[in-house]
């Protein structure tokens, strides 16, 4: 697979994801946990622009010695992709649907070298 | 005590500098990939915020007493005029668009409404769209009877002279207040030969049921004047069947399919569509399961109790296959064999009519519809478009990129 070079490694955030478009398909490219991860830009539900939503952590529930519910919380250590279309999310570590493993965004081998990021397509 | 990050917060880019279009570029993209430029189609169900122009609307009022108060007391006033609802559409600013709506750029003119729904519905390849209020799908609620009647009429006389009269793509079924039969009746003769008023629209919570005897008036009227009857479904968090439920997702799944439940077993079960026979109704947002599921419970009882039902000639779901209903939103199934069968049960071929709710959290795509493998090309256009023109006698209005886009073609 060729090898696109993207960007300096300087320009990524780890808040938001940047969209390149190469040869019209939109790839958003994320730094994450150390990583650089891309997807296309493409929700497997009905289409929508999904690295251009909000990066979010999971939301969990945290149980009393009696399984009450004591409060919700937000997990950071799992962050996810949130489509702007419709909500759906994306663990932005794997690509999986967080509703359901099987649906997942197109994942893009990313490489980072001589501060400067490289995509396979 | 740490305080949480603000993920949501409004200086997040994907909400600066908020467009529609930009927001929809790969609906647009879906649009030219599948060639919609060929297809009429035509949206039964969207939406604006029309409480953003309630001083504009207020101008259309009748009472100049419940008119000083919507403008006099700004959210206050507003909050005695419309009911609001509880339950977050926007997932805590997750659906980005919530947050960036309000913000969104527009040209003096024209409307800022047609300016936002042209947008969308270009995005999207809708060439006509039958628009719908928000908040004042829940206006059937407030518990003073004249303020429902009263803003009602304000908001369908701006509708039309604002919206109906100054673009031709954009059509409404207007709101009809059920609680004050008297005044729909009313209501229908003052609206019925406006421009761009295609039907009238029963929003969800209702104070008598629809068969009650004050409403045959009401029916026999829109069967003289040949105007659909629209059931906009609501869900209502205060139903006493429903406050059980403590996640938005859970009162909005059962409530909405829950309102068009109730109202179709009266409608049917009283034996409407025999007293009213040309009168056409529409079922609008609440997906499609309820349909089957309502068809084959009500087939059952019906046969071991005919005589409850003596009106009917046939079986109930004879009756509710030919009825009309919107599609949105599409049931997301893992057994496509399920949705299949729905839509042979429901002859949806004839009988089903694509709606996005945009601008609404769980809004659809036309290609929910035209991806779908079951459905020949003639099906595909009759669901996107050719069923609601036959419903609502509509002159098709193309969109200009797509008669643009056909010129270019055939050159």
């Amino acid at each position: 697979m060729p090898q696109r070079l993207l960007c300096a490694a300087s320009d990524l955030s780890d808040t938001t994801a940047k969209i390149f478009e190469i040869d019209g398909v939109e790839i958003g490219v994320i730094r994450h946990k150390d990583q650089v991860v891309a997807y296309r830009n493409i929700c497997p539900h009905q289409g929508g622009p999904v690295c251009e939503g909000l990066k979010m952590p999971k939301v969990c529930v945290e149980f009393d010695e009696e399984k009450r519910p004591l409060r919700q919380t937000f997990d950071g250590a799992e962050l996810h992709f949130v489509c702007p279309w419709h909500g759906w999310e994306f663990r932005i570590e794997t690509g999986e649907a967080v509703g359901d493993p099987k649906i997942r965004l197109s994942r893009y081998k990313v490489t980072e070298r001589d501060e400067q990021i490289y995509v396979e397509v | 005590m740490t305080l949480t990050p603000n993920f949501g917060s409004d200086t997040d880019p994907a909400i600066q500098e908020f467009n529609t279009t930009t927001l929809l570029k790969n609906a647009k993209k879906q649009a030219l990939d599948r060639n919609y430029k060929d297809f009429f189609i035509c949206d039964v169900d969207s939406h604006h915020y029309e409480t953003e122009a309630l001083p504009e609307i207020l101008q259309y009022m009748d009472d100049p007493v419940m008119r000083h108060l919507g403008l006099s007391a700004g959210n206050v006033g507003r909050a005695g005029l419309i009911p609001q609802a509880i339950g977050s559409q926007d997932m805590a600013g997750r659906v980005t668009r919530y947050a960036g709506r309000n913000k969104e750029i527009v040209p003096e003119t024209p409307h800022r409404d047609i300016t936002l729904t042209r947008r969308w519905m270009d995005a999207m390849g809708v060439d006509m769209a039958c628009l719908f209020p928000t908040p004042m799908l829940l206006l059937a609620t407030h518990p003073q009877p004249e303020v429902e009647v009263t803003m009602a009429r304000a908001y369908n006389r701006w509708l039309c002279e604002r919206i109906l009269e100054e673009d031709k793509r954009i059509v409404s079924m207007v709101y009809l207040p059920m609680n004050e039969p008297h005044e729909a009746e009313k209501m229908i003769d003052e609206f019925a030969e406006r421009k761009g008023v295609v039907g009238f629209l029963s929003t969800g919570y209702l104070k008598r049921p629809v068969h009650d005897n004050v409403n045959m008036r009401i029916f026999a009227k829109l069967e003289e004047h040949g105007k659909p009857l629209g059931f906009h479904a609501a869900y209502h968090w205060a139903d006493s069947s429903l406050s059980q439920l403590n996640k938005f997702i859970s009162v909005h799944a059962l409530g909405f399919s829950f309102c068009n439940i109730i109202h179709m077993t009266n409608w049917v079960l009283n034996g409407m569509p025999e007293r009213f026979p040309k009168l056409k109704t529409l079922w609008i947002e609440s997906g499609l399961a309820w349909v089957p599921f309502l068809m084959q419970r009500l087939d059952n009882e019906y046969m071991m109790r005919t005589s409850d039902a003596p009106l009917l000639k046939k079986k109930p779901s004879d009756y509710m296959r030919e009825m009309f209903y919107s599609t949105q939103p599409m049931e997301l199934v893992d057994n496509r064999e399920a949705l299949e069968v729905t839509f042979k049960m429901m002859n949806a071929e004839s009988q089903l009519l694509y709606s996005s709710d945009y601008p609404h959290w769980d809004m659809d795509l036309p290609s929910t519809i035209y991806d779908l493998p079951f459905l020949d090309e003639q099906a595909k256009r009759n669901i996107l478009g050719g069923n609601a023109q036959k419903l609502f006698n509509l002159d098709p209005v193309m969109s200009e990129w797509k008669l643009d886009a056909r010129q270019a073609a055939a050159v």
